[in-house]
């Protein structure tokens, strides 16, 4: 009976689907794209502004139109609030009929956008945030998760570093759900690998001295300290852990998710030998050379982050999609954007999976040496490429509810 | 080994000296705070803008000029201090007939302002400040690993704080200040020069925060954001200490710091709050601080 049912309701599905297709379209004849990320705060390097210029870098290499209707770009500034974000984004969606919401850094704000864009039927391309709950308790079939997740960096890099030696872990975690996700995915696979967790400590976000922290994790005697932070936080833990010498000491550092706008900052005398996960480097091959050289000289010689490469890639695709689908419903297109292989400057043979998450290579990096570094933001090398099926958490083990049922 | 409420006394003592530098910095900062309000009657938001731009007067010197932390530890309070200078004879100056508010209303704009002036020219990750060559390097105390830096901090801080006391409470120049504050007229009658006077206070107070900000560049990572990030907590110090009172303030200063090392080792996730949750109570039992003077 129950298979019965199905058969019908699949029946009904492909009616629905075949119906809209009669009237696709691009509604109200123009594709808005909204950037929303932290324009003012601890992310705004990472994200910010150079994440506005990578999208509209993608709008106009894709010719400023698609299906013949214009693309139009808008960008907010959510100050890492889940309450100012919401807002922006239920004014973008009812009064501007913005039809994909990209970016949005710091998990607590990309969950509140979430919910919305999947209640409104909205897209939702994350390449900032962190939480891997976006693509499972929490997924949403508008949803693409781009970059990077919390499971991705904490695989990476804890498995790599236990697996070197570096087998007992203290963590100093940012006292919100990013940095809880980051710490306990990381903690998941330094036991995995044979490791153990000694300890850890809540610094509420932000904090700018670390003395203290890192003195409890020097108590502790564990041969890793795991910074499970990001932005300003992570470059101010580093900083201080220099100046306490705890590396000196014999005690390793690790940022879990480290962009190389903090190592720019924290300059290479202080940054050198930090182990991390990226998904991404400029200086990687021919194609991310050009295309981060064009995006620097629209932002005064910096070079872009792996997320700010990220929404290059997930806005271009996301546009080839409508073109494709002849259509910007959100459902369709993201849909649509799973059917495509992903190859650009981001990544080669990319595929975004039916929870959404986009699964491609990551690489474990070691930040050079001064002497290593012969250019500009020479900072990374590749240590080893970690193939997308082992860096992102299996499609079976996330716990999002529309792949289960699907499976079952 | 002798603990104390379960943790190890030696880990706890290198956490209380921990209190002690950060207490510094809020020490220095509330100083000027105080200062201003006391002698002006000004509550001036835009101090932590002025300890940032102390910090980047700093490093725009070294990275530009090749000029080392010594000297800017003199050059960028001197900046400063002219910066302040040029707003109290320009803006806050017409302000002084009116409501405290004003002056708080138009510091905090200017703040704003500064501090996204430098956002847009330099991002918010920070600019890296080397320690100073002869301070690098650090003691084992036994209980901890001091860097010579941060010991370096504290006894910079007492020094400053304690001659600035001294200068107000013990020398003619601080006596002129405080009967100025009292009786303008009655002072200016004397013969004294009483707009001047109240111009190098306001350039005194700007010159102590740029002087923190050149003492937490190198600790600290130097963005934009570090003045808004600290000047909370300084404003909470100061009216905690009793607004005004500048003795108050350095001791509060230095108290506070040692309360939130404590916290971040017993129960970190309100480390941040800790202050607030402090001055409430304050607030509630000694309205006008621990060392104010109610009127």
């Amino acid at each position: 009976m129950k298979q019965v049912f199905n058969a019908v309701l699949a029946a009904a599905a492909l009616v629905l689907v075949a119906g809209g297709s009669a009237q696709a379209q691009i509604s109200d004849g123009v594709v808005k794209i909204g950037v929303l990320n932290d324009q003012s705060g601890a992310y705004s390097d990472l994200s910010g502004q150079g994440s506005v210029v990578a999208a509209q870098m993608a709008i106009d290499d894709f010719g400023g139109k698609v299906k013949g209707k214009p693309i139009q770009l808008l960008s907010a500034d959510h100050q890492n609030k889940p309450d100012v974000g919401s807002n922006i984004a239920n004014r973008w969606i009812d009064v501007d009929h913005v039809d994909a919401i990209v970016d949005v850094p710091t998990s607590s704000v990309a969950l509140a956008i979430q919910e919305i864009t999947r209640n409104k039927d909205v897209a939702h391309l994350n390449s900032t945030a962190g939480t891997s709950d976006l693509t499972g308790k929490a997924c949403s079939p508008t949803t693409v998760h781009w970059t990077y997740d919390t499971y991705a960096q904490a695989h990476g890099t804890g498995t790599a570093i236990t697996k070197q030696g570096g087998d007992s872990w203290f963590f100093i975690t940012a006292d919100y759900a990013f940095g809880h996700a980051l710490e306990t995915d990381t903690a998941a696979a330094v036991k995995e690998a044979g490791g153990k967790v000694l300890g850890s400590v809540n610094a509420p976000f932000p904090t700018t001295d670390f003395s203290s922290f890192l003195l409890q994790a020097q108590g502790s005697g564990a041969k890793v300290i795991g910074l499970a932070n990001a932005g300003t936080d992570t470059i101010n833990a580093i900083k201080q852990a220099h100046e306490f010498g705890l590396t000196k000491a014999g005690q390793q550092l690790t940022g879990l998710l480290t962009f190389i706008s903090d190592v720019h900052s924290l300059g290479l005398d202080t940054a050198q030998g930090l182990i991390l996960t990226d998904a991404w480097y400029w200086d990687h091959d021919a194609d991310s050379r050009a295309w981060a050289k064009r995006w620097s000289q629209k932002m005064g010689g910096r070079m872009p982050t792996s997320v700010q490469a990220g929404v290059y890639s997930a806005v271009t695709h996301y546009l080839k999609a409508i073109d494709k689908a002849g259509t910007d419903e959100a459902r369709k297109v993201v849909d649509t954007m799973k059917t495509m292989p992903v190859n650009d400057m981001f990544t080669k043979n990319g595929k975004i999976r039916a929870d959404g998450r986009m699964v491609h290579d990551m690489y474990l990096v070691q930040v050079k040496t001064p002497a290593e570094s012969k250019y500009p933001w020479d900072y990374f090398k590749v240590l080893r490429t970690i193939p997308g099926d082992e860096a992102f958490r299996p499609l079976d083990k996330g716990g999002c509810p529309f792949v289960q049922s699907a499976g079952k | 080994m002798i603990t104390l409420f379960g943790y190890p006394i030696q880990a706890l003592m290198g956490q209380l000296l921990l209190g002690l530098i950060n207490g510094a910095f809020y020490a220095v900062l509330s100083l000027g705070l105080a200062l201003i309000f006391g002698l002006l009657n000004i509550i001036n938001f835009a101090h932590g803008a002025q300890y940032m731009m102390g910090a980047f007067v700093a490093w725009l010197l070294l990275t530009y000029a090749g000029i080392n932390f010594w000297l800017s530890l003199i050059l960028a309070p001197l900046a400063l201090g002219l910066f302040g200078m040029a707003l109290e004879r320009l803006l806050l100056r017409r302000l002084y007939k009116l409501d405290p508010l004003y002056g708080l209303l138009l510091t905090f704009g200017l703040a704003l302002i500064i501090e996204g002036a430098f956002r847009q020219a330099y991002g918010v990750s920070g600019q890296a400040y080397q320690v100073p060559k002869l301070l690098q390097g650090g003691i084992n105390l036994g209980f901890m690993y001091l860097p010579l830096y941060r010991a370096a901090v504290v006894v910079v801080s007492l020094v400053i704080c304690l001659a600035t006391w001294l200068a107000i409470e013990k020398t003619k120049l601080g006596a002129l200040l405080r009967a100025a504050t009292e009786n303008p007229a009655l002072v200016q009658a004397f013969g004294v020069n009483v707009p001047v006077l109240v111009t190098g206070t306001y350039g005194f107070g700007a010159a102590l925060a740029g002087f923190a900000g050149v003492l937490a560049a190198p600790v600290y990572s130097v963005n934009p954001l570090m003045g808004s990030n600290i000047i909370i907590v300084v404003f909470a110090v100061v009216v905690i200490g009793g607004m005004g009172s500048i003795l108050g303030s350095v001791l509060t200063g230095f108290g506070l710091g040692l309360i939130e090392g404590l916290t971040k080792v017993f129960y970190p996730e309100a480390s941040s709050t800790v202050i607030f949750v402090i001055m409430a109570i304050v607030l509630l039992l000694k309205p006008a601080g621990l060392f104010g003077r109610t009127a």
